[in-house]
């Protein structure tokens, strides 16, 4: 045998994997930690919810996010794809659809909400990242349009336990109900009534001193979707995926500067037809959107000019629709619209490359220095 | 977009590029270096460093002794190669190289006898006093190259920085890849060498001043070149921070400097120059000892190797008696890489050789390596944050997924450096490097066939040009001639008519 090693040689060693290029190691969360992460965050928020509002709550979460599973194994059976289930991502869908529907919804509602959210605002684009909208918001908006009355159905609260509250078995006949259960004490919410009450020609200040003294309460204890009334506890899950790194401080602040400025302008201008800054922020779906449902990464920008930009625009529009549109809450619109347009920022909003300009032509060489020196 | 740049620049000021991998430099860092003993066979690859392969100027059966060359530099840019031990040439011909591709090539093989005698060698005495070309040209003898990995020919970087002026020399201490630590270890043990080189390079380039850059993750190291350093006012040791890639050239120079060399320039041409602290020490040997690059220093790391450490290794050890001399690997190894774990090659087998670019072998075990299966990009924009240079890498990796190579391009394909950090980072654990070296390899490829086609339609109108000037120039000769015998002919009837009229009678 000749002694120059050659690959004809090999045959003794253990077969290599060929074509594995660098890096060779891995850091970093997988897609199913972020998930995780991000159930995590819901969690305490979630937990509140289904204490406030009680059994039917806790079935229409279930139901939905059954709805969501079922639909993604469907479609992927359809089209042949190995399951991604494990990824979370759709649980999590589920999960954020379930929160913003109104607690006592009935159980098609979830069903419905789910197929929606997954086949048409997930699947038909193609699966996992390649949808331009959120898919939860896409259900919810759907479900709105089309069902205006049951959903903006708002119950009153009735904790877990409370002597009103309904048990179990009741739970099933009202979420099984269709289309609404008319026993439900229901009111409005703080958005929802000081929309009507000025429609009626009474002003924001006289509205609030007459309406029901659920409309608002900084502990929670109001009307509102099954997820957003715990704004404390959406506000600490929040802050908690900006401290784990799941998600930056761009959107959330944007889109919660987007709402807050106009209030204050708006507020400080005619009080009496426009609802406070901290009303704006602590009421309806703000903070649960800015930290949960804006930043979902697959339909907002990855740059952080961009993310402003996005964020900005959700919370504008957001206090647009809130204050002159004709639905009492906006979220949920301005994140679709800004989804439409976030093809368009990314786009505009590129990093710039090291040792180009913007527009991507190089640098000038800086003229070298060689007169000073150490 | 510049006044809405102006607006959000202190607001979008991007987090710090790169990544925090996983250390792992422990417990080889903290082993002081071995020196390998000379193994049976060796074998030298003619071409390792970039540019043209060396020229054998050995027989198969010759007997050279330790430093002697025995292939020299062909061209401008090439390096010659020494035997790094005595013995014999016993063949001359294709191995396979140490590169995942398994192509072969051409290395000159010597038996060891075992006895590691050096050539007598001479070092340059006062170099400090001597023209810098000199040192430049003792350097390129010497076979010295970008120790760091890059294997560009240290003279050639030398000579450059003669040429174009040089305001600061750069070594590179930094070491930011994982696992790695010959670099930590060489600055630990033989601080006053590199010292010394860093001065040499500076007499050799004329720079100003020399900065050496060392992540703040050794400290030990950073003590002893502070020590080393001392009397030299012109060289100073930087502590900078740990974070991968501040080895890399353009990121280290912003650090050391503050300069952003621009894209498609030379960092000579701000008056900059890079050089690995290898690099600096081997020049060091070549100077003062007269002694050329056979030898390099290298870690030995991975869960799978019996004792990682660092290990002084002739060039042209098989990595396989390498491995087997520590101990050798437990189990089977996932993989063996050569270099770092970030950029690193993969080794299609052992039974290849040490390069002088080598500066180590990772044996990885299944559970290092592990990784899940790729999935769908969800974009959370983790690899644009990582980049160090401030590429899109999702959005390259979706153009090249569809075969849009100029729009990856447009995007900036070859301003990426390939160090992984993307790739590191991303949940969906796409194989984002991947994506990118196959685009640069197509289009280097088109870029080839397209100066041959070039070629071969500039050759063949350059044939159809001489033909038609042949056709034209024989066309116009035939018609000078027939002008010419025409004018004759004329003369001829002229002059006899002359002579006739001359030659009658009055
Ligand atoms: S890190 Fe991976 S999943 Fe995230 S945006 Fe980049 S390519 Fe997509
Ligand atoms: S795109 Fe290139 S330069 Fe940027 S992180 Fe990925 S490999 Fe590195």
């Amino acid at each position: 045998m000749s002694p120059v090693p050659t690959s004809a040689d090999d045959g003794a060693l253990p077969a290599l994997p060929t074509l594995a290029a660098s890096p060779h190691a891995h850091g970093g969360m997988s897609v199913a930690q972020v998930m995780q992460r991000v159930m995590l965050a819901l969690a305490p928020a979630t937990l509140f919810g289904f204490w406030l509002f009680g059994w039917p709550a806790i079935n229409l979460f279930a139901v939905t996010i059954g709805a969501c599973l079922l639909a993604e194994r469907f479609c992927e059976r359809l089209m042949g794809r190995t399951s991604s289930l494990g990824d979370g991502s759709a649980l999590l869908t589920g999960w954020l659809l379930a929160l913003s529907l109104p607690p006592w919804a009935p159980a098609w509602i979830g069903l419905l909400g789910g197929f929606i959210a997954i086949v048409v605002g997930k699947q038909v684009f193609g699966g996992l990242g390649q949808n331009l909208f959120n898919p939860a918001m896409v259900a919810r908006v759907a479900l709105l349009v089309s069902f205006p009355v049951v959903m903006t159905q708002w119950v009153v609260p009735q904790p877990l336990f409370s002597a009103d509250a309904p048990g179990f078995i009741d739970s099933l006949r009202i979420t099984a109900e269709a289309p609404a259960h008319p026993d439900a004490v229901t009111s409005a919410s703080l958005l929802g009534h000081s929309k009507t009450e000025l429609a009626r020609g009474i002003t924001i200040p006289e509205a609030l001193a007459s309406g029901p003294q659920t409309l608002f309460d900084w502990t929670g204890l109001r009307t509102g979707s099954l997820g957003e009334t715990g704004t404390l506890l959406v506000l600490a899950g929040g802050l908690y995926l900006l401290a784990s790194g799941i998600i930056r401080w761009h959107i959330p602040a944007a889109v919660l500067a987007g709402i807050a400025l106009p209030a204050l302008v708006g507020h400080a201008a005619d009080p009496a037809r426009y609802l406070s800054a901290t009303q704006h922020l602590l009421s309806g779906a703000a903070l649960l959107g800015a930290f949960f449902i804006a930043t979902d990464y697959v339909t907002s920008p990855n740059t952080p000019a961009g993310q402003l930009i996005f964020g900005f625009g959700i919370g504008i529009l957001t206090w647009i629709i809130r204050s002159w549109g004709g639905y009492p809450e906006g979220m949920a619109f301005a994140v679709l619209l800004m989804n439409a347009l976030t093809p368009v920022i990314d786009r505009y909003c590129r990093p710039r490359i090291l040792g180009r300009r913007r527009d991507g032509r190089a640098l000038e060489p800086t003229p070298i220095d060689n007169t000073g020196g150490a | 977009m510049g006044f809405l740049d102006k607006i959000f620049r202190p607001l979008t000021r991007s987090e710090p590029w790169g990544v925090h991998p996983d250390e792992r430099k422990r417990p080889a860092s903290e082993t002081p270096i071995r020196r390998l003993p000379p193994p049976p066979l060796l074998y030298l690859p003619l071409s390792q460093h970039v540019g043209a392969a060396a020229e054998p100027i050995v027989r198969i059966g010759q007997k050279v002794l330790k430093g002697e060359c025995v292939a020299t530099a062909k061209g401008n840019i090439s390096a010659p190669v020494h035997a790094p031990t005595s013995g014999e040439i016993v063949a001359i011909g294709p191995i396979t190289a140490p590169h995942p591709s398994r192509l072969e090539m051409m290395a000159i093989t010597l038996r060891s006898d075992m006895e590691d005698r050096w050539a007598p060698l001479e070092g340059l005495a006062d170099p400090l006093a001597r023209a810098p070309e000199e040192l430049a040209r003792r350097v390129a003898e010497a076979g010295i190259v970008g120790l760091g990995g890059a294997t560009f020919p240290a003279s050639v970087k030398l000579g450059l920085g003669h040429r174009s002026r040089i305001r600061t020399l750069i070594l590179n201490g930094s070491e930011c890849e994982p696992y790695l630590s010959c670099d930590d270890r060489l600055m630990r043990e033989r601080a006053g060498g590199v010292i010394r080189g860093a001065v040499l390079m500076r007499h050799a380039t004329g720079a100003r001043e020399v900065r050496i850059g060392i992540e703040d993750n050794k400290p030990e190291a950073i003590a002893a070149m502070r020590a080393a350093v001392d009397g030299h006012a012109d060289v100073q040791v930087c502590v900078v921070p740990a974070r991968y890639p501040m080895g890399s050239d353009r990121q280290l120079i912003i650090e050391l400097t503050g300069i952003e060399v621009p894209a498609e320039s030379r960092a000579a041409d701000v008056g900059v120059l890079v050089h690995n602290v290898g690099t600096a020490f081997a020049i060091h040997q070549a100077i003062d000892l007269g002694r050329p690059l056979v030898s390099r220093l290298m870690t030995l790391n991975g869960e799978a190797l019996a004792q990682p450490g660092n290990y002084e290794v002739l060039v042209g050890t098989l990595v396989e008696d390498l491995l087997a001399f520590a101990g050798g690997v437990r189990g089977e190894p996932a993989r063996l890489v050569m270099g770092g774990p970030m950029m690193g090659l993969l080794l299609p087998s052992a039974k290849v050789p040490v390069v002088k670019g080598c500066s180590g072998i990772l044996a990885l075990s299944a559970t290092e390596v592990a990784r899940d299966e790729p999935g769908p990009c969800i974009r959370c924009g983790s690899c644009t944050r990582a980049c160090p240079v401030g590429l899109l890498p999702l959005e390259m990796n979706a153009r090249i997924a569809n075969a849009a190579l100029d729009a990856a391009v447009a995007l900036g394909l070859h301003d990426c450096i390939g160090c992984g950090c993307c790739a590191w980072v991303c949940p969906s654990r796409i194989p984002l490097v991947q994506a990118f070296n196959h685009a640069k390899g197509e289009l280097a490829a088109h870029e080839r066939d397209k100066k041959r086609t070039d070629a071969t339609r500039r050759m063949a109108e350059a044939r159809s040009e001489r033909l038609e000037r042949e056709a034209r120039e024989k066309a116009e000769a035939a018609a000078r001639r027939a002008a010419e015998r025409k004018a004759q002919k004329a003369r001829e009837a002229a002059e006899s008519a002359a002579s006739n009229s001359e030659g009658a009678p009055a």
